[in-house]
């Protein structure tokens, strides 16, 4: 079994006081197993951080309303107590977040941030602390770290923060690793340094990593398996050779054509996707990516398209009309729409 | 002769310490020291991490910050020494595009009203419908509804409202723009449609860009010329094509190595060079290279003396004494100071895996097919050969298999 199983996970924010609702996150399902990256992908908007959220259990309780399941080694952690969900914080499950700056305190020296977790899940106290948080951030690459511990925050550089947050991170050999855009604030050189961690970190200790991320860059040198996610679903899922090789929803076929390459020849127009995040229908009344695709057709407008099995194992694609540019792929017979919402269509 | 020159330019920003007297402690050397040529009609672009200066030179061409010492030559004029009134004026020849859209937008102005502001500044159009007419020419250009000149910021996307800040700087009918991070806070998607409008902008108008930006991959796509910048000086200066086939400056090596490429294939089969530490604080930049504290093949000479930009070839500018030695492999990179992360694997095998994925994957289909056949087959049976369709079921799973 896997070591992190989401299920038809769904986050809906507003409803009370009469205010309209709205749905970040609209049934993303995805697994993590040990040892493994998987990435999650997508625009700003799309519900890649708010699912981060909602399985460290760091929403606001009032005015949010989960659907579905996440097991973490068979426990449902969007149905676990505050207390539960503290002792597995940090020690079982441990985040990164984007921003290295605000995600410390910036009048606390980095030491005690780090001995404080030492302390809360491995009961370490006094010298024996100190020694293990300098033993941590020597780990992660931060030179003198005997110094760095008295430091505060602000005395440190970006790179060196979020390597600081990532030796918080690993400090109790947590089994599942999230990095909620962890390059995002980061200059290219010191992206790759951060990146090169993480993929020794997932190696040697065989950490699960969840990756989420807007960068396609980052995905194609890190990730396992590959989730890219649009209006709050999964529209594509598969290795991440597959879906760079062969992306078959238009959406992450558009994204791949749409960005510049550092390597491609230079002179060709960019081939951007029409429109913006905003120009979407409700994945009730059809596919929500429907309105800036170039495939589309009157079918994509009868209910929410399934995540269906294409040729390649694990593979999967939300799409009525998938991309199909390889040859063996195209000699399937189109998959079934299984409308399992009412399917009305609204123009 | 070139339409913007810059020679020699610095921006050194003064640190003042104490209560009652502002004693200057020191200087901040965000620019240091640049020279550079833009043709009119050609894109330069200027790219260099967080902190390198790049922006501050593009707030000194403009004069938006005050220039220590240098010339800025737009067609003939050094800004640089131009009184405050002229400059005002020079300056609808020379217009800025800003990284935020809706920061650099008046929430409380609409579209009509910020965009006509600096046309009755600087005395474009007899009054406000001459003004107006203009302005809907140019919102049709960039792509904008002309109900457009009614709305507020607040009302548009992010891809819009950088849309706006373009036709704000056009309506001047600018000689040179420059772009801030055009497309650095858009989404992927929408970054596409604003390169492609500035990329058509540029045809249509004739119009020259310098483009300021930390992201290689769409400045080598929009730029003629792209000058590398490290703490506050060029590095290296090439054709934005051989900039990354072959670029010659160690720091340039390792930035080109260091962006990612959306491209698993490609990720796979390329050595990549991992620069250890961190930019050095341009309030103390480090003695002869800037570079030297991070630079793989640094050498006793780089501590010493800074090297300067020269021209080595290609139409490549570098400043880097040692760059022939290093192309030619006399000098070795030095594994102490940097991590050269080798290929997980070469090319070769990287697309022979492909092909064996997609064969594997093609088989997998067929098989499944088959199945699915059998399967149909023997549904229409009668159900007394139940046993029998469970069997061939299992006969065909181990086929699969």
């Amino acid at each position: 079994m896997a070591l992190l199983s989401v299920d038809e996970l769904s986050v809906t924010f507003g409803g009370v006081h009469g205010r309209k609702e709205s749905t970040a996150v609209d049934g993303v399902s995805f697994d993590v197993d040990q040892g493994q990256v998987v990435g999650l992908v997508g625009e700003s908007g799309c519900g890649k951080s708010v699912t981060s959220l909602a399985l460290m259990g760091l929403l606001p309780g009032k005015g949010v309303k989960l659907g579905g399941r996440a097991d973490f080694d068979g426990n449902n952690l969007l149905t676990m107590s505050q207390r539960e969900l503290r002792e597995m914080r940090g020690k079982e499950i441990a985040m990164i977040f984007q921003d290295p700056l605000s995600s410390l305190n910036p009048v606390v020296p980095i030491g005690v941030q780090v001995t404080e977790i030492l302390q809360r899940h491995r009961g370490l106290k006094g010298e024996p602390a100190r020694k293990e948080a300098a033993h941590l951030l020597d780990r992660v690459g931060i030179p003198d770290p005997t110094r760095r511990l008295k430091e505060y925050p602000h005395q440190l550089s970006g790179g060196m923060r979020q390597r600081a947050l990532i030796a918080m991170a690993v400090a109790c050999a947590p089994r599942l690793l999230i990095a909620d855009e962890p390059t995002t604030a980061l200059d290219v050189t010191i992206q790759a340094q951060i990146l090169e961690l993480l993929k020794e970190l997932v190696d040697e200790e065989g950490t699960a990593l969840l990756m989420i991320t807007h960068d396609l860059g980052v995905v194609a040198g890190l990730c396992d398996q590959v989730n890219v996610l649009y209006a709050g679903k999964v529209v594509e899922s598969a290795d991440r050779h597959e879906l760079f090789a062969h992306p078959m929803h238009p959406y992450a076929h558009g994204l791949l054509e749409s960005i510049p390459r550092l390597d491609a020849p230079r002179g060709e127009p960019l081939k951007p996707i029409r429109g913006s995040i905003n120009d979407r229908i409700a994945w009730a009344d059809g596919c929500a990516f429907a309105p800036r695709c170039d495939y589309y057709t009157i079918e994509c407008l009868t209910g929410t398209p399934a995540l269906t099995v294409p040729a390649a194992a694990g593979h999967q694609v939300r799409c009525v009309n998938p991309v199909r540019e390889p040859v063996e792929i195209a000699t399937l017979e189109t998959p079934d729409v299984t409308a399992t919402a009412h399917g009305g269509t609204s123009a | 002769m070139s339409l913007l020159e810059l020679n020699d330019v610095k921006v050194h920003f003064p640190i003042k310490r104490g209560v009652f007297f502002d004693r200057t402690v020191g200087h901040v050397y965000a620019v240091d020291g640049i020279s550079l040529k833009v043709e009119a009609g050609e894109t330069y672009g200027l790219v260099g991490e967080s902190g390198c200066g790049k922006t501050t030179l593009g707030r000194a061409v403009l004069r938006l910050v005050d220039i220590t010492s240098g010339e800025v030559v737009l067609d003939g004029t050094d800004l640089a020494s131009l009184p405050d009134k002229e400059m005002r004026s020079m300056r609808r020849r020379l217009q800025m595009v800003f990284q935020d859209p809706l920061g650099s937008l008046n929430p409380r102005q609409n579209i009509e009203s910020i965009l006509s502001e600096g046309m009755a500044a600087h005395g474009i159009g007899a009054n406000q419908e001459e003004r107006r007419e203009k302005i809907r020419a140019i919102l049709a250009k960039v792509g904008l509804p002309s109900n457009a000149l009614s709305r507020y910021p607040h009302e548009f996307s992010g891809g819009q409202r950088q849309r706006i800040g373009i036709a704000r700087a056009l309506v001047l009918e600018p000689d040179v723009i420059i772009c801030d991070e055009p497309v650095s806070a858009l989404d992927v998607s929408i970054q596409a449609q604003v390169v492609n409008l500035l990329d058509e902008l540029q045809e249509e108008l004739g119009l020259t860009y310098v483009v300021i930006a930390h992201d290689l991959a769409v400045v080598r796509h929009i730029s003629d010329v792209i000058g590398v910048m490290y703490l506050g000086s060029l590095v290296e200066e090439a054709p934005s094509d051989s900039l990354y086939a072959e670029p010659k400056h160690p720091y340039t090596k390792a930035l080109m190595s260091a962006v990612p490429i959306p491209d698993p294939v490609v990720e796979e089969a390329r050595e990549r060079i991992l620069l250890t530490g961190d930019l050095p604080s341009p309030a103390n930049p480090p003695s002869g290279c800037r570079f030297h504290t991070r630079c793989p093949w640094a050498q006793p000479k780089c501590k010493e003396e800074r090297p300067q930009l020269r021209e080595v070839g290609d139409g490549h500018r570098v400043a880097c004494h040692f760059v022939e030695d290093i192309e030619s492999g006399v000098l070795q990179i030095g594994t102490d100071r940097a991590a050269v992360v080798p290929a997980a694997r070469t090319e070769d095998a990287g697309i022979e895996a492909a092909a064996a994925k997609a064969a594997e994957a093609a088989e997998a289909a067929e098989d499944k097919a088959v199945e699915e056949k059998s399967a149909s087959v023997e549904a229409t049976d009668s159900e007394a050969a139940e046993t029998d369709s469970t069997e061939s079921a299992k006969d065909s799973t181990a086929q699969g298999a």
